[in-house]
Order: structure tokens, then sequence, then C-alpha cells
């Protein structure tokens, strides 16, 4: 077949992603979410603290080292087993303040409530905020409510805006990863990701899967004021373990080489992931997360974190190594090695 | 779980490959017939197991890649129309046409909906009388049954607004067009497992008398491929060429014969274009004269033109076995998941895909 020019220009287009609308994929924390923020917020927006891209940001006021965030919460449905937008807008935030080595103190909340949503769930909601408040030692100083017409919102978003006072020197941080170090995750994955999906998709499944949403701090603060202080913590949430790491390996410009066989996955997690067709890698959780350890210090670290509840099933899941700088390489359960790269879109939509 | 535990087992695996290491004596060339059994290789890393004398090409049994570009365009052409609902299998959204893709006809106002079954979409049909509703009917000879039961159904509850885009393949015909291509370098095949479920071996058994290859048919775990990899290898040192059944778990030899009826009643084999390779006689499926007023086809008449593939995509090599995606010089650089110059880029079964997603760099 012969190709004259203008059919030849046409065919070798670069197709699709040129397309000038936001697509649900462009939130999903994957590839297309960073070349959101990579293209037009921080052009625009950026700075040297922004441009980081850590879960919470740190600045020195006089003598006080802060961390700040700020955290949208649209998961759908808005109740799951194991908790609710309300917890979760509590959790998520106290996390990411966590996950800087803060201890988190204050939380300002919007609630975006849309018109017919009932008063019930409403107070279901802020009670449960409420709750996740006093069970992670925050208090909530500033709020604000709006109301939208129907469609306007799904029922309801919460957005939390968090601040805490560091108290660990070096802070943890995304870029500071070295080769050696050791890759440790604080437990098994996949469980919030699944529950919300299977109440989602009224999935009936033998035993109910309930979402591992949870305050990191009880569990992070105390082993960091015993001197164990990871070079980074992520906590494991939208996109998954594996975005987690891709974005440290990009951070740091490191390679990480991690042993499938030894990530805990719940059981449960991953029947319904095999059913399903997904990798439970990619599946979010709301109460675990990663920690980068120098290797002198890590058999310690990892020994005090068995000794929390939350912690018990923490385990090395792979090192740090200098080969390939800003990508994952895993190791197969069969021992043969392929790249764990971050997904383009999403493989479940708004699980935070 | 345990039970696909037993399938990705590392002690397993590695005295499996001992044992190929030690069958194989000079070069050979296997290529696994399905989309799923490459993406398993590539996702476990399965060729780091293998000695370095025994290649596997990767075949053209990803249904979405082989879809012609112009049936893709027709979909789109078909979803803009006011009183249609598009329906389809999500892989589909994302393949691109000659000018956008149905994700993007979907972002644009068209009603284009993901369903897991056709029956979904016979529901739809169902629930809104008054639209059409049209299923993009893709895959081999496993989504048929579903596919084939949804037009049963249909005719049976008298609806009149359901139409089926028929675009099914079948591989034994593929098969036998890639032996007979004179430049042809398969020596072996890991047969479709769960092809042959529905289907059974003897259309298999045939290949192999009739063109002196060894097929086995295989599973789709790590530890099926490197068991069916050993069974053929072993064949192929000893100058055999038998049809073996790997996934006896699975397939037997009859397949499933209540599946078969269903597909041969609502079915009727037909030529079909395969995107990369081009016509195929009797390779594919259309809905049988009887069942006409159900065909997409039929009540969407318009023709549309097959259009010239990207200049630089090389996918119907690809899918011969007779390249790897790092030989084109899009690979990883225009041509890239998010945007895709050719279908074996696009469905997670590709080839292309699956080499930018599992392989694209090495590290030691
Ligand atoms: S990398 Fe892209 S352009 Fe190259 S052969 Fe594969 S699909 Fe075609």
């Amino acid at each position: 077949m012969r190709l004259d020019d203008e059919e030849a220009a046409t065919s070798c287009r670069l197709p699709i992603s040129n397309s000038e609308i936001v697509k649900l994929a462009h939130g999903s924390g994957g590839k297309l979410s960073s070349s959101l923020i990579e293209s037009v917020f921080l052009p625009l927006l950026g700075n040297d603290v922004l441009n980081k891209q850590d879960d919470a940001a740190d600045i020195q006021i006089g003598d006080l080292k802060i961390a700040i965030t700020t955290d949208s919460y649209v998961v759908s449905p808005i109740f799951f087993p194991g908790g609710d937008i309300g917890s979760l807008a509590v959790h998520g935030t106290v996390n990411d303040l966590t996950m800087r080595g803060a201890k988190p103190l204050f939380l300002a909340a919007t609630f975006i409530i849309e018109e017919g949503f009932p008063i019930a769930d409403l107070h279901r909601v802020a009670d449960s905020f409420a709750q996740a408040c006093r069970s992670s030692d925050v208090s909530l100083l500033a709020a604000d409510t709006k109301v939208v017409g129907r469609g306007a919102a799904d029922k309801i978003f919460v957005t939390t805006t968090g601040i805490g006072i560091i108290a660990c020197d070096p802070v943890p941080a995304s870029d500071r990863a070295r080769a050696g170090d050791v890759i440790i995750v604080s437990g098994d994955l996949g469980l919030h990701g699944m529950a919300v999906m299977a109440s989602r998709e009224g999935l009936d499944l033998e035993t109910q899967i309930r979402s591992d949403s949870a305050p990191l701090n009880k569990l992070v603060l105390p082993i960091l004021q015993m001197g164990y202080i990871p070079r980074c913590m992520r906590d494991i949430t939208r996109g998954g373990l594996a975005t987690v790491l891709n974005e440290i390996a990009k951070s740091s410009s490191v390679g990480m080489l991690i042993e499938e066989n030894a990530i805990p996955v719940d059981p449960q997690v991953s029947a319904v992931c095999e059913l399903l067709g997904l990798d439970p890698l990619y599946v979010a959780c709301e109460g675990r997360f990663v920690a980068i350890m120098d290797a002198s210090c890590s058999d310690q670290f990892l020994a005090t974190m068995k000794g929390f509840p939350q912690g018990a099933q923490a385990r090395v899941i792979g090192r740090v190594v200098e080969e390939a700088p800003g990508r994952v390489v895993l190791k197969s359960t069969i021992g043969g090695r392929r790249i764990l790269d971050k997904l383009a879109g999403d493989q479940l939509p708004r699980i935070c | 779980m345990k039970y696909q535990a037993e399938f990705r087992d590392r002690q397993l695996a590695e005295q499996l490959s001992l044992q190929i290491k030690k069958a194989i004596t000079r070069p050979w060339k296997i290529m696994e017939v399905c989309g799923g059994q490459t993406h398993t290789i590539l996702q476990f890393g399965l060729e780091d197991l293998l000695p370095s004398e025994l290649e596997l090409l990767h075949g053209p049994g990803c249904p979405v890649c082989v879809t012609p570009v112009s049936l893709i365009d027709k979909a789109i052409e078909i979803a803009k129309t006011a009183d249609v609902i598009f329906t389809s299998y999500g892989d589909m959204l994302r393949v691109p046409g000659s000018s956008c893709d149905l994700l993007q006809a979907r972002a644009l106002g068209a009603d284009v909906r993901i369903v897991y079954s056709p029956l979904d979409a016979v529901e739809l049909a169902k629930k809104y009388p008054s639209k059409r509703i049209v299923f993009f009917a893709v895959g081999f000879e496993t989504t048929a049954p579903a596919n084939a039961m949804s037009v049963h159904l249909a005719d049976k509850l008298g609806l009149t607004n359901y139409f089926v885009l028929c675009s099914h393949v079948t591989v034994p015909p593929v098969m036998s067009s890639l032996l007979e291509q004179p430049d042809n370098i398969v020596q072996a095949f890991l047969g479709p497992g769960h092809v042959c479920s529905i289907m059974g071996v003897e259309e298999y058994r045939e290949i192999c008398q009739r063109y002196k290859v060894p097929i086995v048919i295989s599973g789709f775990e790590p530890i099926d491929i490197l068991e069916a990899i050993l069974m053929a290898l072993l064949q192929l040192e000893r100058g055999e060429c038998r049809l073996e059944n790997q996934y006896a778990r699975a397939v037997v030899t009859a397949g499933n014969l209540h599946a078969q009826q269903v597909m041969s009643e609502v079915f009727s084999l037909s030529e079909r274009i395969w995107r990369g390779l081009g016509p195929i006689p009797e390779s594919g499926y259309r809905l049988a004269e009887k069942y006409r007023e159900f065909d997409a086809q039929n009540e969407f008449p318009e023709v549309i033109s097959e259009r010239a593939e990207s200049c630089i995509c090389i996918s119907g090599e690809i899918l011969r076995g007779l390249k790897k995606p790092p030989q084109c010089p899009a690979f990883a650089k225009e041509c890239t998941p998010e945007t895709p110059l050719g279908a074996t880029m696009v469905s997670s079964e590709g080839t292309c895909a699956n080499y930018y997603k599992f392989k694209n760099t090495q590290i030691n």
C-alpha cells in the first residue's frame, strides 16, 4: 500500500495523550497523575519545597521545624468495611505528616456536601471523624462546610490539612535513599483498596476484607524516639507499593531490587486480585508504609517494629542498588526478573 | 489459593529450568500462541530461567492486537451515533483507530460503556428499548460462547435493539498461516490452553501432522509454561512432532461440547483480516444468516476502508515472531502504553506493552 504524504503524517501522529481534557486516569496516582502535576501545576506553582513532592512539606519557623500537608478524600462508597470517608480523611493526613517524622497535632477540614445527602449519614461521618481525631491524638482547629447542587459532588468530599512538629533529625525524605539501604514494609498489602472495591462492586466474598485504615503515628513515633530514623518513609496509598517505590527510586536516583516472595500480601486480597486480574502491588493501603533504612541498623529497626501489633507483619522486601537509577526491579516468585513500573492509569478508581 | 502458589513455586521452577538446560543440545525457537502466556512469561521473568539457545517467540494470540484498524474506526463511528449505547470489554477502549480511540470518543460525548459480559449488554438493551445497544464482540474461541449466548438470548427475548459488531478470530488457521509463510521460523508451539478447553484438541493434532511441528497445549502459570517448554523441547530434540497436553487439568480432548453447540448455532466461519498479518481464510466468525438482524455490520452498513498503519510500527513482524519490540525504532520512545502507535502496545496481552512494562531495562 502506498502512502501519500498526508496519510503518512496522520498515521505517525502522537495520539491520545495530547487530547486536552482531564481524564479519570489523571487522578490515579500513576504516570498520568505525575504528568499532570509536572506539566500544569509545578511550572506555575512550583517552588523549592513543593517541587520535592514529598508526603508533607517540612519548613523551619523560628526554632520550630514544622510539617504541613493537605489531601482530599473522594472515596466511593463513603462507608466501607473497616472505615469510612471521615476516618480516612483523618488517617490519611495524619500518616502523611508521620512519614516526615512529624508528630501530628492539628487539622483543618472542609466538607463539601451534595444536596440531598442524608443528615444521618453526615452524622455518621462526623462522628467517625471525631473518633479518628481522638485515637490519632490530633485536634480539629478550623473547618468549613459547603453544599453544592445535586450531581456537583458525589455525596460528600472531605479535604483535610494537617500540621505537625518534626522531632527527628535528619528528616526522612524521598530523596535520601542510598545504595545498600534496606527496604521494609510495615504489614500486608492491599486491604484498603480491595475492601473499597469489594463493597462498591458488591462482590460476594466468603469472608469480608476490611480496610487497614489506621493512624501510623502510634507505631512510627515511638520507634523514631528510640533513635531509629529511616532515611525515607512513605505511606502506601493510591497506586500501591509499586508506585511508592518508583517515586522513591526516582527522587533518590537509585535502583531497587525487590523480592516478590518476601512481599506480604493478605491471602484474601491475593485471591480476589487473581480472580479479577489485578496486581496487589498496585492496590492501595491506608495503614501501611515503606521505610528505607540504613543497613547498619535495619535489623534493630525491624525487630522494634515487630514489637508493636501494627508492625507485627513487617518484612524486609528488598534493597536499594546503584544499578538502573530510577527503576524498580522485581525478582518474581519463580526467580526471574522484571521491571516493576508505575501504571499509566489506575486499576481501581477512587479508593481514597 | 495454595493451589495457585504451587504453580509459582521457585524450587519447582528451578528444577524444570535445570531439566531444560540439560536437555537442550542446539538452538530452538518455540512460539507461545496466547497473549496470556506472553504476559506470564514477561511478568515472571521466565526467560531468565531458560538457556540462551532457547528462544521464545511471542505469537499473535492477543485478539485486541489483531483487530483491524478499519473495524475500530467502524466501532467509533457507530459509537458516535446519537441513539447508540456502545458496549465493549475495557481493553478495546484504548486501542487507537486511525484518528482517535473509543475512550476519546466517550470523552467527546459518545455513550461508550465497559461491560464485563455481553449479557450485561443484553440487560442494557432490555432497559433502554429506545436505544440501540451495540456490543463489540472481540476475542478468540474463549469469549465466543458467551457472545453467542447473548445473541441467542436477545433472540429469545425478542429484542430488536441489540447488535453485535463481530470481530471473532480463531487460533488454528493463524497457526497454519504462520507455518506456511516462506520466512517462518517457528519450530514448535505452546498451544492455547483456554481455547482448547472450549474447542478440544483435535484441530491441533491435524496441524502437528500436516506441518510436522510439535504442539504442547499449555496452561498459563509459570510452572505450566516451563513444563510445556520442556515437553516441546524433548520432542524437538528427539525429532518428534506430536500433540501433547500439559494443561490436562482444564483441557479434555473433546472440549466443551455445549459451548461448541451454541457457537455453531449462532456463528458461521468467515475470512478475517488480522491486523499486521492480512486476510486469512476461514479464520474467524461472523453471525450466521439466521441471526443477520443482530449483526451490527448489517444495521450500520457504512463501509470504512482499511487505513495505512503507522509508518514505523512493525507489529506485523512482531506478531509473527520475526522481530522483538526493542527492534522497533519507536519502542519506548514515541510509542508507549500512554501513546500507543500500534495495537501490540495497547492491550495488556500485547507483546510491545508487555516488553514495555516488564522488560524495559536490565539490572544485575
Ligand atoms: S513499539 Fe509501537 S510502533 Fe513499535 S511495533 Fe510495537 S506497537 Fe508498533
